[in-house]
């Protein structure tokens, strides 16, 4: 297995590259460094001379992909792509275009952001498939079908919707936890009471649905059937062998998002005001700020792909038929 | 679980809700903050600089002129503004010389210089800052040689000791060199280096400097001290001087600015030391002041806290106003200590329904009003606009004030269909069509529907309250405006469409070829707003075709910059209340496209007389003859029309009961020292709105338990059923 695993890592390095240098392509399509410079320095009074000084500073004074000018190997060394993208590769996202340490910006910005997408992910993912095992309990009855009218309702209202009317009965109206914001240490939980529930309600029906009919795919199998016939218990058959079996395509789903948890929600940290990664990279857009945004992207393709090396070896713990080779 | 089950649980929650909250449930402040003398406000994104070097905008200004003590301050409650001494012991006294140094009166044609003296207050004291710890021997107390030293230290609270001393001379100059060090990127270094002497040469040996420190690998600090600036110079401890060319008398309201605040220069070395800006301990993120409050947390993910400085003088609330300030209670607090409030908490919200509802809730003292709560707070009847009941009932208190600034609809003069460009006859019937589209341009009902009638219809481009602004007949803008039954009346569509026939476009086509009169909007985001079909709108009075070419900022800046927009939409915020700050927005040499984007004329405006005038006029004090040039100025604008309309928009501010003292001051943002607040007067008012409602827990457990059941029951029936019928054995 290490062997595969080292085998996919070096696999992830001209992904990277890849996404690098397209991230940096699009970026660069829309702006120009002069411009993110005007974006930086303000409207009033920006003078040419501070564009040019800006631009020194911070290294966007070279050319974008080939250095026309240069000799060897400098001709792609002495270029924005090569000393932007490199430090990448040994996580040293260097500072932001305004000056700020991206490392310590994210390193303080993803806690918030995992205390509430922690819980929502777990408490979700276990509500749903309790109900999608109950439901399925029950399946071709009035009450599955009942179940399944009221997933599609819930799938159909917007998740701001949620946010709104969450906030305006329980916050405004009946005064039961605050309508948003964020304190560190105990007094978190209040503030993530709300967001929680949101964000698991606002999943229950798309999970219940799609897990409901994994789960009935294995209800109809012949192991099943045989537990039944053995006069097992029916909540023993769904929790001890229907959900094993149905594990490996939940965890196709599931466990290649555990490692982006903290890359945070930009609508829940944006109503609820918690101070998250969700978002920082959307602000980063707006501002033009170019350090930011690269580090953000390549972050997220190297967590995305942890995310499926994750998936992979997860495989092998619910299925001992599956072997990494 | 059982009905038992249930109840537990339920306790369990208002248990928990309670148990971490002293008051309301919905309390978004720390518990232990409760009852105290703190002012809550918020923010709605992270500021980006806090250097007062480098900070120019107002949503910084709220943060750091707190902190700052320039040398001068404006008054709280006069009007119009009056400058008066802050830290100095009174306004700067100003010499004229001439080229040999020669003292000469204000007006004599040999003036060569003027030289602004301060005297800086003795015994005021910086806030306890690290950068001011000493050791016994006086030498810096943190002294790091190496980046791993700095390792310790996350935030500029983990340094333990800290340090004060007097604030003096040599603290206001060293910040003006810092404003002349081109690496610190002041955004108004380039307009002051063309006053301060000897303020380019300064630059350019700063960046030697650095540049040398660089080449020999150095982690040395620059000591900016040790560079030659001819126009700066400390006299003695507490007295310094400032030489400008010729005359500038604006340069007092730039006095009024954080960029001219004191700088200890042990600050400057203490965040150059090895390893601190790596870990964003700069001075653009924790600043050092004299001011009446210190930084103590600056989160702008989550909150920022200023808190009372210890260290602060004796400064005192004034005892004169305008008139009615006594009436409103703004005096009853005269010759009082300032400041009044002991922590300031601003906490990030993003969106404006939590903000608002937290206002509501009285978790913000303090709160604007949003296009989608201006419904609910305010009341527009037949003797103006009001507060609504609503807010009335809560004791909520409205204050309405003009902003200082202008947003216009501009024409670009370069452009060859509606600019100033051709022949004489081209450029007259050009002007013509300007003056019809500004006719066409309803702004009053811009005003009402856009900004649900917060602003007023610009007369010219300097705002109420600001020398140079008249009211009544002889401020209406005569192109657009007749004065009749004693208000100023728009001038009606026919007189636009005979404009628009003698321009060359009778009923908005071309006369020589028939064909329709199309105009370009450049405007950023993308078309189709209420506010751009209305736009389209005000153009198809005069049979014109306005065609919106939406585009990212970046485009709409580089076709401004280019002078390849034809008409656009624009607005400027003033830096000082002088009318020299609004009519430089039509100064030639200031034009965008001369300027390569660095110029505040947007409408590439180039009247001779107009630029001669303004030179005249910029020099001049506030006197009767300066108000005959701005009114010939305003004529030659009236004429040209480079601009169709504009507005100068109205501040709305709500203020909760408990909040006194509140006056709001278009131009500084230095006035948290004046509010006062009534911390039980809030507690009380605030467990009345918040006590919490818990029936509605109690419905959902219900509703839980009662859509459980059928199904808890029908899986006992399910295990006990039996899969063969064996009734008939």
């Amino acid at each position: 297995m290490l062997a595969y695993i080292i085998r996919r890592l070096i696999y992830a390095i001209p992904i990277l590259i890849g996404v690098n240098l397209l991230t940096f392509a699009l970026f660069f399509v829309v702006n120009t460094p002069d411009q993110m410079a005007r974006v930086q320095l303000g409207d009033k009074h920006v003078t040419e001379e501070a564009i040019a000084e800006w631009k020194a500073q911070r290294g966007y004074d070279k050319p974008l992909l080939v250095n026309d000018e240069a000799e060897g190997l400098s001709v792609v060394t002495d270029t924005i792509f090569y000393e932007k993208s490199l430090s990448l590769f040994a996580l040293d996202f260097g500072k932001s275009d305004a000056g700020r340490s991206i490392a310590a910006d994210i390193q303080q910005r993803m806690w918030p952001s995992l205390a509430v997408a922690l819980p929502t992910f777990v408490i979700g993912i276990s509500v749903n498939i309790a109900f999608a095992l109950f439901i399925v309990m029950f399946r071709a009855s009035v009450f599955d079908t009942a179940a399944m009218v009221l997933c599609v309702a819930l799938m159909s209202i917007s998740g701001v919707f949620y946010v709104i009317a969450g906030q305006f009965f329980f916050a405004r109206e009946w005064n039961l936890v605050p309508i948003s914001g964020y304190l560190g240490g105990v007094d978190a939980w209040r503030f993530l009471l709300l967001p929680v529930i949101i964000g698991v309600i606002s999943g229950i029906g798309g999970g219940t649905r799609l897990y409901r009919t994994l789960f009935l795919e294995e209800a109809s199998k012949d192991y099943a059937r045989t537990a039944r016939a053995k006069g097992v218990p029916e909540l023993t058959v769904l929790f001890r062998h229907i959900l094993p079996n149905g594990m490996i395509p939940i965890l196709t789903s599931v466990v290649v998002v555990i490692p982006s948890l903290f890359m945070g929600s930009l609508l829940v940290e944006s109503f609820f005001g918690i101070p998250g990664l969700g978002s920082y990279t959307l602000d980063a857009i707006q501002s033009q700020d170019f350090a930011i945004v690269r580090s953000m992207v390549f972050l997220g393709s190297v967590l995305y792909i942890l995310g499926l090396l994750l998936t992979d070896i997860s495989y092998t713990l619910v299925d001992p038929r599956v072997r990494l080779s | 679980m059982g009905s038992r089950g249930y109840g537990l649980l339920l306790t369990l929650l208002a248990g928990l809700l309670s148990g971490c909250s002293e008051g309301a449930w919905n309390n978004p402040h720390p518990a232990d903050e409760t009852g105290q003398n703190i002012l809550y406000s918020s923010f709605s994104g992270p500021p980006k600089h806090l250097d007062p070097v480098i900070s120019y905008s107002s949503d910084e200004g709220r943060f750091i002129d707190q902190i700052y003590d320039p040398p001068l301050q404006y008054h709280y409650l006069k009007r119009p503004f009056v400058l008066e001494a802050n830290t100095v012991t009174s306004l700067p006294d100003i010499v004229y010389r001439d080229g040999d140094g020669n003292e000469v009166s204000a007006d004599d044609a040999a003036l060569a210089y003027s030289d602004y003296y301060f005297e800086v207050q003795p015994g005021i004291r910086y806030q306890p800052h690290p950068a001011l710890a000493v050791n016994d021997d006086g030498s810096p107390f943190y002294v790091f040689q190496e980046a791993a030293e700095a390792a310790p230290y996350r935030t500029l609270y983990d340094f333990e000791t800290t340090g004060t001393r007097e604030l003096i001379a040599d603290d206001y100059v060293y910040q003006i060199r810092r404003l002349a060090d081109p690496t610190l990127l002041s955004p108004i270094r380039g307009l002051l280096s063309e006053y301060i002497v000897g303020m380019n040469e300064f630059g350019e040996a700063a960046k030697n400097a650095r540049s040398q420190l660089k080449e020999s690998d150095s982690t040395d600090w620059l000591d900016l001290r040790t560079l030659p600036f001819a126009g700066v110079e400390v006299i003695d401890r507490y007295r310094y001087r400032v030489r400008l060319n010729g005359k500038y008398p604006q340069f007092s309201y730039w006095l009024a600015f954080h960029f001219f605040a004191p700088i200890p220069p042990e600050a400057d070395r203490f965040y150059q030391m090895p390893g601190m800006a790596e870990r964003n301990l700069t001075l653009d993120w924790y600043p050092i002041g004299t001011g009446p409050y210190m930084m103590t947390r600056n989160d702008p993910n989550e909150a920022i806290i200023l808190e009372r400085n210890p260290n602060y003088r004796d400064d005192f609330y004034p005892s004169e106003g305008e008139p009615g300030d006594a009436e409103a209670g703004l005096l009853d607090d005269a010759g009082q200590k300032l400041p009044f409030i002991d922590k300031v908490v601003y906490r990030l919200e993003k969106e404006s329904i939590p903000l608002w509802s937290k206002f509501l809730q009285g978790y913000y003292d303090r709160s604007g009003i949003s296009s989608d709560s201006f419904d609910q707070a305010i009341k527009v009847g037949a003797d103006g606009i009001g507060l609504s009941d609503e807010m009335r009932e809560r004791g909520i208190s409205l204050e309405v004030a003009v902003t200082p600034g202008t947003f216009y609809f501009g024409f670009n003069m370069l452009d060859p269909l509606v600019g100033d460009t051709g022949t004489e006859e081209e450029r007259a019937r050009k002007r013509a069509l300007r003056q019809a589209i500004a006719i066409a341009y309803d702004q009053e009902e811009y005003i009402s529907i856009f900004q649900n009638g917060r602003g007023e219809t610009a007369m010219s481009p300097i705002p109420p309250g600001i020398f140079g602004y008249q009211q009544g007949q002889s401020g209406i803008n005569p192109t657009v405006f007749e004065w009749k039954q004693g208000k100023a009346k728009r001038k009606s569509i026919e007189r636009a469409k005979a404009l628009l026939a003698k321009a060359g476009y009778p009923d908005g086509r071309d006369a020589a070829t028939g064909e329709p009169l199309v105009l370009n909007l450049d405007t950023v985001g993308s078309g189709g707003s209420a506010a751009q079909s209305w736009l389209i709108k005000q153009f198809k009075k005069l049979g014109i075709q306005l065609n919106i070419r939406g585009t990212d900022y970046n485009r709409f800046k580089e076709k401004m910059s280019t002078g390849n927009a034809q008409l656009f939409q624009w607005g400027w915020l003033a830096d000082y209340p002088d009318a020299e700050n609004f009519l430089f927005l039509l100064y030639g040499p200031n034009g965008q496209v001369v300027t390569e984007g660095a110029g505040v004329n947007s409408s590439n405006y180039n009247s001779a007389e107009y630029n001669a005038l303004f030179e005249q006029m910029k020099l001049m004090e506030n006197s009767p003859e300066r108000m005959a040039i701005i009114r010939e100025m305003l004529a030659l604008l009236y004429r040209d029309v480079p601009w169709a309309s504009g507005f100068h928009p109205h501040s709305y501010v709500l203020n909760n009961a408990w909040v006194y003292n509140s006056k709001p001051h278009g131009i500084s943002k230095s006035v948290l020292k004046y509010l006062r607040i009534d911390p039980r007067q809030r507690l009380e008012q605030q467990a009345a709105l918040n006590s919490p409602v818990v029936w509605p827990l109690i419905v959902v457990a219900l509703l839980v338990v009662i859509m459980a059941l059928p199904g808890y029951l029908a899986y006992r029936r399910r295990l006990n059923q039996r899969i063969l019928n064996t009734g008939d054995q």
